[in-house]
């Protein structure tokens, strides 16, 4: 007999004090002719049910890394995990089988990614490929199947859905492609939803109504979400804690108040004061001096130190562990405290 | 769609006119009088010549032969007769059918083995397998026809009959029915095979990095279906120009392969027409080969709006 989800793992609860998802010490590395890349380096962070993480970093951060790793959909090789664990619901998803982990993937952690057009299959109609997942996950007939689709596509709030259902993804606008993309990856009422990037691709007014939408569904499934992004405005409405990535590490997480009161890293600190203001127009816009780190090359001790205003000579050549400042908290830098009062004076 | 056809169509009447005149013109180039050489060593009588001159209307200006021609093809599906009197259709039918055969059974070859082989190799990328199949394709674009022809007649259609005694593929000719097409379409299809094996393990191995297969991966399909469903349609795409493109080139380009095999097909008969000068028979024959192009390419662009649905015609 074929092994479904439920016999991978637990269905409902079961769960006692472990988290729903948890990234413990996670590694990655790319091996490349040019060298091994190093684009995730110990990464450790957890979700809750009806929990949003909100993961914030610049490109090469490996914020989407450590999410394709928790899908396991990355190309392996040239990726490898050297080590860490990836606990879904207290079981380790790198120690299942393959196909056992495609029993995870789609069925209880789903994803969805930031460009909705080159994501979708242009030759199949969205709905076929929405319909997709419970013909093969659930055995549906392809008329019930389809149903469902609709449904789906009403619930997502794609007017005129019944109709629409047999257009094919070129013939939508932007929003509402990602819209057929969060249809379809909450199909199967998933337990943890990551959102790479989701609005990147979309407008300013869109972003919101698609931020809405995921925030609505998540409240009704009760859901774990991890939002990956790059945008400040984005998380502050939705998110409830924050990790900021930096060179394949977190360098800060805390509770997403916590970190727009007062950063405790000179990295988030940068991004924040990054963010145009309209009681300061005019003025010219602040700028993290210098470039994101070579993955292939990382710098000595802290990652961020060649571009860090708070440096002292310590920070070249001793990596900082992440020092807890409260229990929901956490700074990875020597000088935490510096940059916390700097804040607040 | 409907009206997308016939446009096309009638585009292709220009296309057919400008190709059967520059055949006509080139052939009416050519030095030589077929009058003349229809008596072979023997001088003809001048009075004779005179009128079977003016019976082909050869006294008349380039322009107004061609208009003779072109009028009976286009109003009469009439393509004349050759200087012994016989109608040039009669001359193409049979021939036409074996050279047809042979194309078809390249083509049918360079789908199965060019696509079978690509899809192989895109699947089993930078392994043995992909670097044996890559090796022999190469192998295969360097040969020339002629090579490949005789060796594989050879080996295949004479000693692998004294080793084993089954008379699997004929030498030549085409008495043993669809057999006899087994070696020469390979032959034929060689090169292309190649081509295609390598177009096709560029074009899926470019699909299997694409944003929609991540997503269908994501989605907790099976590999098998996310390839064979989701990556295999977006593939072929690409192939199929070449399919179609290469059944004009398999049809016009098998002289030598008919040659080595023995095959009565279009391609003799259009070198030893040449050889004759018997210009009606060479445009005759030439004007059906761009036919068959137009019509392939025609059905080509029809299948890419079957494919892919992001063409529609108007």
């Amino acid at each position: 007999m074929k092994k479904t989800s439920a016999d991978v793992l637990p269905a409902e609860g079961g769960l006692g004090d472990a988290p729903l998802l948890a990234v413990d010490n996670l590694h990655v590395e790319f091996h490349t002719r040019a060298g091994v890349v190093r684009a995730v380096n110990g990464v450790s962070y957890t979700v809750g049910p009806g929990e949003t993480l909100a993961v914030l970093g610049e490109s090469g951060s490996g914020k989407s890394v450590t999410a394709q790793a928790i899908m396991g959909i990355l190309d392996m090789p040239p990726a490898v995990i050297p080590q860490g664990e990836i606990r879904f619901k207290g079981t380790d998803l790198l120690k299942l089988s393959e196909h056992d982990r495609t029993q995870v993937r789609g069925q209880r952690i789903a994803m969805i990614f930031q460009d909705a057009l080159s994501a979708l299959n242009p030759v199949f109609t969205v709905g076929w490929q929405i319909s997709e997942m419970f013909r093969v996950h659930r055995g549906m007939s392809k008329s019930d199947a389809m149903k469902k689709a609709v449904e789906l596509m009403d619930r997502v709030r794609i007017p005129a859905a019944k109709q629409r259902v047999h257009d094919y993804p070129h013939q939508f606008s932007g929003g509402m492609r990602q819209r057929i993309m969060i249809a379809m990856s909450i199909a199967l009422d998933p337990e943890v939803l990551i959102a790479d990037e989701p609005t990147t691709a979309l407008d300013v007014t869109v972003q919101a109504q698609i931020m809405e939408l995921l925030a609505e569904l998540q409240r009704e499934s009760q859901m774990g979400l991890i939002l990956i992004t790059h945008d400040l405005g984005v998380v502050a409405d939705v998110a409830d804690k924050i990790a900021v990535m930096y060179g394949g590490r977190i360098v800060e997480n805390a509770p997403v108040y916590d970190i727009y009161r007062a950063p405790a890293h000179p990295y988030t600190k940068g991004l924040l004061d990054s963010i145009p203001r309209v009681d300061q127009k005019g003025h010219e816009l602040y700028a993290i001096k210098g470039l994101p780190p070579n993955l292939l090359d990382l710098p000595t001790g802290c990652a961020f130190h060649p571009r860090c205003p708070f440096r002292q000579e310590n920070c070249v050549t001793d990596a900082p562990p992440l020092y807890e400042i409260s229990g929901t908290r956490g700074s990875a830098c020597h000088y935490w405290r510096e940059v916390l009062d700097g804040e607040r004076r | 769609m409907g009206r997308y056809v016939i446009r096309r169509l009638i585009q292709a009447i220009p296309v057919l006119l400008g190709a059967t005149l520059l055949i006509f013109c080139i052939v009416f180039a050519l030095p030589g009088d077929p009058i003349a050489s229809l008596f072979g060593d023997k001088r003809p009588d001048p009075a004779i010549a005179e009128v079977l001159r003016e019976q082909y209307h050869l006294n008349d200006p380039l322009l107004l032969q061609y208009w003779y021609y072109i009028s009976g093809v286009l109003f009469r599906g009439d393509f004349g007769v050759n200087f012994a009197d016989v109608p040039v259709s009669q001359i193409m039918a049979g021939k036409f059918q074996i050279t047809l055969n042979l194309a078809l059974t390249a083509l049918v070859m360079e789908a199965v083995i060019g696509v079978g082989l690509g899809l192989w190799a895109a699947l089993r990328r930078g392994k043995a397998t992909d670097t044996v199949i890559l090796a022999a394709t190469l192998l295969l674009i360097s040969v020339p026809t002629l090579v490949t022809g005789f060796v594989l007649q050879l080996v295949l259609g004479v000693k692998l009959k004294q080793w084993t005694g089954a008379d699997i593929f004929p030498v030549a000719g085409t008495f043993a029915g669809w057999r006899s097409y087994l070696l020469p379409g390979f032959v034929l299809a060689g090169v292309s095979i190649a081509y295609l094996t390598r177009l096709t393990r560029t074009s899926l191995a470019e699909t299997l990095r694409s944003d929609y297969i991540r997503t269908a991966t994501a989605k907790g399909l099976s590999r098998r279906r996310v390839v064979g469903r989701h990556a295999l349609r977006n593939a072929l795409i690409p192939l199929i120009t070449f399919l179609g493109a290469d059944l004009g080139q398999l049809m016009g380009g098998a002289v030598i392969t008919e040659t080595i095999f023995n095959l009565q097909g279009i391609g003799n008969q259009l070198f030893m027409s040449v050889y004759l000068r018997e210009q009606p028979v060479v445009v005759g024959i030439i004007t059906v080969l761009v036919l068959i192009y137009i019509l392939a390419n025609l059905v080509v662009d029809l299948l890419y709006a079957v494919l892919d649905p992001r063409i529609r015609y108007e």
